[in-house]
């Protein structure tokens, strides 16, 4: 780098052919000064919050009564003696787990029929996106009628098939109200999944399996050795996004169940939100939330692993 | 293939055995494509056919619900377009939308070119760094939000919107932005640098209008997370007029115990579908941006 001093007010203005002195090339510099807005941004309205969040779940913070006074543990003390909590816990994780591996099994499905060839596939395609790119709180709205207790269709199919004599509450049963809020999960995490497979299967480079034939592997053979290995990175990236997305999401429970019947359906972070918005209680929602947290450092950990893996190709 | 050794009616068995193979793997390739479209789409069809259905026809749980009993009628979509506040969520949801994506690509634009391109100790690390960013979810952010909103005084007021929604586009916009640029080639900017510019200028007129298509991409995939948004909405705003379709149309369109449901359901594919639609346009510059983001450049 050159170390010619122009004054400042010369070198803005000076002429194209100028010798690389102008602040415009030194690229040090203007590598930080393009960072620079994104990383302030990030640190005022990401990092601030987050430790925020961390101070306040030891404060008694309430929406009325916002001055901050630390209170030391009693918010995790009073959480744990919360039945609710642990259920919501243990909701959290059991969706998670379970949506995660129907996400990944269908994700795989529908990214082998998107690849494949086949007419009308711009609808095809169209339709099968709606899930993910529709508002998630829509297409609870279009599932909440779905599931309606006395208008569901599926009800007025099994009834007419003769499966069900009266129709089955899907929202009112802990139970199947825990299958639907699954349901509609994997449903719209599905598509998401089905495209970052699709983007890794088009990533694999066809000359390693033509090599392979050539060198006379057999159609098994280059299954197992070339594209399962090949693709379970891909897969796994798959799979783990749809756990956060899922671990982390409040408003399918919120809308289609609000947490019910009695917590069937609540997770942490609706319970995190009826605590800290609707019950106004800032300090608990925010303690809640915070277990949503090492969930989440897993599966970022698990991410980074794999892709460091996958750049060994 | 020694065919001369094989009698001719074993050959036109083989033919027909290969062909019904095909048939087969057709068929059931056609059925599985049917099956995820209706499965994908099935609650909007429902809503579709919902939607235009008179009250007498809905109302009545022994009617098949799957056909007109009694004339259609777009009543209740009038009724959400005149008479109720789905025209101001529209509105909020499309100038929040845009005001995020420009303040997302003004922030996230340069930021990718510099981790893509310029030296940088910490480009490889601070890359990863916003990634990981894109995984911190507004559920564990939102309490702390509302206070720091509050404490700007942009609490029940849109612009808190605006403000906060560029967290989760940023990153992930950043880390798309980042896989157009490196498959842009490097010596088109060396070529406009030799010829005059300066590295901004080159980054300006060189390289910004190759990677259109990529940051039009960027464009819908951002516009789309923060139509979807639906926490920060939720804690930060309650008066209708300012509130965004995500949170409007579950909220205010059920007057007490009152579903409207078939304007409830003409809300959800009214915005369901043009979303989708210019989505699918884009869905190969996704495919591609996802990818080129991991390779190393």
């Amino acid at each position: 780098m050159t170390q010619t001093i122009t004054p400042r007010t010369s070198t803005t203005r000076s002429s194209a052919h100028a010798p690389r002195v102008r602040w415009t090339d030194r690229e040090g510099l203007l590598s930080r000064v393009f960072l620079l807005p994104t990383v302030v941004y990030i640190v005022g309205l990401v990092a601030v919050p987050f430790f925020l969040a961390i101070a306040y779940s030891f404060s008694d913070v309430t929406a009325g009564q916002p001055s901050y006074d630390f209170i030391g543990v009693r918010n995790y003390v009073r959480i744990f003696g919360d039945p609710v909590f642990w259920k919501s816990l243990q909701n959290t994780l059991v969706f998670t787990v379970i949506s995660m591996l129907l996400i990944v099994v269908f994700g795989k499905v529908l990214a082998n029929i998107l690849v494949a060839d086949f007419k009308g596939k711009w609808i095809v395609r169209l339709l099968v996106l709606l899930p993910w790119t529709t508002p998630v709180s829509l297409s609870a709205v279009a599932w909440l009628w779905l599931l309606d207790s006395i208008y569901s269709p599926i009800d007025y199919v099994l009834r007419n098939v003769g499966l069900i004599d009266s129709n089955l509450y899907y929202l009112g049963q802990p139970k199947l109200a825990m299958a639907s809020v699954i349901a509609v999960h994997v449903w719209r995490l599905v598509p998401l999944a089905a495209v970052i497979i699709m983007a890794g299967l088009i990533a694999i480079p066809q000359e390693i399996n033509e090599q392979a034939q050539v060198d006379g592997a057999g159609f098994w053979r280059r299954f197992f050795e070339i594209t399962v290995p090949m693709c379970m990175p891909v897969i796994a990236v798959a799979g783990l996004f749809g756990a956060i997305f899922t671990a982390t999401d409040m408003t399918v429970a919120y809308v289609l169940t609000r947490g019910g019947p009695n917590n069937a359906t609540q997770v942490l972070s609706s319970w995190a939100f009826f605590k800290g918005i609707e019950g106004s209680d800032v300090a608990q929602g925010a303690a809640i939330a915070l277990f949503l947290f090492p969930l989440l450092l897993a599966a970022a950990i698990a991410i980074l692993r794999v892709v460091r893996k996958m750049e060994v190709f | 293939m020694a065919l001369d050794l094989t009698a001719p009616g074993e050959v036109a068995q083989y033919r027909r055995r290969a062909a019904r193979r095909h048939v087969v793997s057709r068929v059931s390739l056609y059925t599985m494509v049917v099956l995820a479209a209706v499965i994908g789409a099935g609650p909007f069809l429902w809503s579709s056919i919902t939607m235009f259905k008179a009250n007498s026809d809905l109302y009545n749980a022994d009617n098949n619900p799957f056909i007109y009993n009694v004339t259609p009628t777009v009543a209740h979509v009038s009724t959400l377009l005149t008479d109720t506040a789905f025209p101001t969520f529209l509105w909020n949801t499309v100038w929040v939308g845009v005001v995020v994506v420009a303040i997302t690509l003004a922030l996230g634009l340069p930021a990718a070119y510099s981790l893509a391109r310029l030296p940088g100790r910490w480009s490889a690390a601070l890359g990863i760094v916003i990634f990981l960013v894109y995984l911190i979810p507004p559920t564990l952010l939102f309490l702390p939000m509302t206070r720091v909103i509050s404490f700007l005084g942009l609490q029940d007021n849109t612009w808190s919107l605006v403000l906060v929604y560029p967290t989760f586009t940023l990153p992930v916009s950043v880390w798309l932005l980042m896989g157009f640029l490196r498959a842009i080639p490097k010596d088109l900017e060396e070529q406009a640098m030799v010829d005059g510019y300066s590295r901004l200028g080159a980054f300006l007129r060189a390289v910004v209008p190759l990677a259109v298509p990529g940051i039009v991409a960027v464009v819908v995939f951002a516009f789309t997370i923060t139509a979807s948004e639906f926490i920060y909405a939720l804690a930060f705003i309650s008066p209708t007029s300012e509130k965004v379709l995500s949170t409007g149309v579950p909220t205010e369109l059920i007057r007490g115990d009152v579903f409207q449901w078939q304007s409830l359901q003409a809300a959800t594919v009214l915005v369901a579908v043009p979303i989708a639609l210019v989505f699918n346009f884009f869905l190969n510059k996704f495919i591609s941006g996802f990818t080129m983001g991991a390779v190393k450049g």
